[in-house]
């Protein structure tokens, strides 16, 4: 996948506006059979996935001992005893051992990453964009659930989930038919490639986080504040080390910090209070829909909605103040 | 890639425009076709001094933000202003309307350490 195919900014606008294309092919899957009475798998997830409705996805970690984040995920619920998981290409490998280690006897687990392309379809046109692919359908399916749909004799997933705040879907189809589905997408006038520097702009105007840089094993979800995702009414690895945290109150905070001017921070900036610094950027850009700067970052100490703090770098300072999640409002999700 | 003749040219890719003792200053379509769209600008002040191959101004795009060095020495004597709203026009006319800056150059004889377009064209296959 390529940074960009015509210019970030018009295919970040293109993105809001009509409906891209993504080739999302690199995103590791996993397909797991496991009986829901006995499995140890619902352990090795933050959210509750035995309870899960068949046809949803459900967004949520996996954690070490310390509750640090060795991968965030989304779960699809396929059948009552198939899973698929999509996780992070950087983390497959890591994923992979984490679920084997844990996994009980009688569960199967296949890698099927090489096996299986992905092309995420975003924006408000998307839906009409694939009822004339996969049929009207299509239409039925409700943010975050999923379903199979047959095309060209091949069984695809497709889901009502993304990365970009706008109404979309994740398509996976086999590998060898990728390509022919990315051809037929573009043949639609309305459809136009985009690239990683737009799924970069997008999804953090959104505040989702990207696993090794605003999420890590350094980090729980409580400091990444995505305690949401995280179901403490059951059993997972890492809950004792959440909820000793939860007691004391995490170290650091994700906060989201927002610019009057278009100087971008960058990743690797510090965030400072007046003179004292508290933090570090994780991600930082230029945001396209609202033109000003726009960052993530983990502090210490507890900054409120509104604060004023400082990114500086050397030669650089931007003034920013404390806000909300997403930084952009008005999508059509 | 386009090298308009007549202009001076930096390995750094900033172009100078001689006209009588004034240059005007920009960044050339190979620098702002690598950084892509061009988001933020930040000019150096009407009457500061600056030194040939020395910092002059900040360029930044979507992906990443870039120093602009001075092609000669002088006093600055103009700055684009429309470039803080627009800075797109750097990417849209990179030796016009999306100039930098214009100064009042010292020493004429620093554009031996420039470039002609025939030679920063031969420089930019050498890059590639």
């Amino acid at each position: 996948m390529p940074i960009q195919y015509r210019g970030i900014l018009a295919e970040h606008a293109h993105t809001r506006q009509e409906v891209s294309v993504f080739d999302i092919c690199h995103m590791g899957e996993f397909m797991l059979g496991a009986d829901p009475a006995t499995s140890s798998f619902d352990r090795i997830i933050t959210q509750d996935v035995v309870s899960m409705p068949l046809g949803s996805c459900r967004y949520g970690f996996m954690l070490d001992e310390e509750g640090g984040i060795i991968d965030d995920l989304i779960v699809y619920r396929l059948y009552d005893k198939n899973w698929m998981l999509v996780v992070n290409a950087a983390t497959t490998a890591g994923d992979e051992s984490q679920l084997y280690r844990n996994l009980s006897g009688g569960c199967c687990l296949k890698n099927v990453s090489s096996q299986l392309g992905k092309l995420d379809v975003q924006g408000p046109l998307s839906r009409d964009v694939l009822a004339k692919i996969f049929g009207d359908s299509i239409a039925r399916l409700g943010y975050y659930s999923c379903g199979e749909f047959f095309l060209w004799g091949e069984r695809c997933i497709v889901s009502r989930t993304g990365y970009t705040g706008e109404l979309g879907y994740e398509v996976y189809i086999p590998l060898e038919k990728t390509q022919r589905l990315w051809d037929t997408l573009l043949k639609d006038h309305r459809v136009k490639p985009a690239g990683l520097g737009s799924r970069d702009t997008l999804r953090l105007e959104m505040g989702y986080p990207l696993y090794g840089q605003d999420i890590d094993a350094q980090h729980t979800p409580l400091a990444a504040g995505l305690e949401r995702f995280v179901d403490f009414s059951k059993d997972f690895i890492g809950k004792r080390a959440l909820l000793k945290e939860r007691e004391a109150g995490p170290k650091e905070r994700l906060v989201c910090l927002v610019s009057d001017a278009r100087r971008a921070p960058r990743h690797g900036f510090g965030i400072f209070d007046g003179d004292r610094r508290v933090g570090t950027v994780t991600s930082g850009s230029f945001s396209p829909s609202l033109s000003v700067g726009i960052a993530m970052g983990y502090v210490s100490g507890n900054y409120r909605t509104g604060e004023r703090l400082f990114v500086r770098e050397t030669a650089v300072e931007i003034p920013v103040r404390v806000t909300k999640k997403p930084f952009y409002r008005k999508t059509t999700l | 890639m386009e090298i308009p003749a007549g202009l001076f040219y930096t390995k750094d890719h900033e172009w100078a425009r001689l006209e009588g003792n004034t240059a005007y200053v920009g960044i050339t379509d190979y620098a702002k076709t690598s950084l892509g769209d061009i988001t933020f600008v930040e000019l150096p002040k009407v009457g500061e001094t600056l030194k040939q191959s020395g910092f002059s101004a900040t360029v930044e795009s979507v992906k990443a933000a870039s120093d602009v060095y001075a092609p000669f020495s002088g006093k600055v004597t103009q700055v684009n202003q429309e470039l803080a709203a627009h800075p797109e026009l750097v990417n849209q006319s990179p030796y016009d309307k999306g100039y930098f800056f214009a100064m009042e150059i010292s020493e004429e004889a620093e554009k031996a350490a420039l470039m002609d377009a025939a030679a920063y064209k031969k420089y930019l296959e050498g890059l590639s």
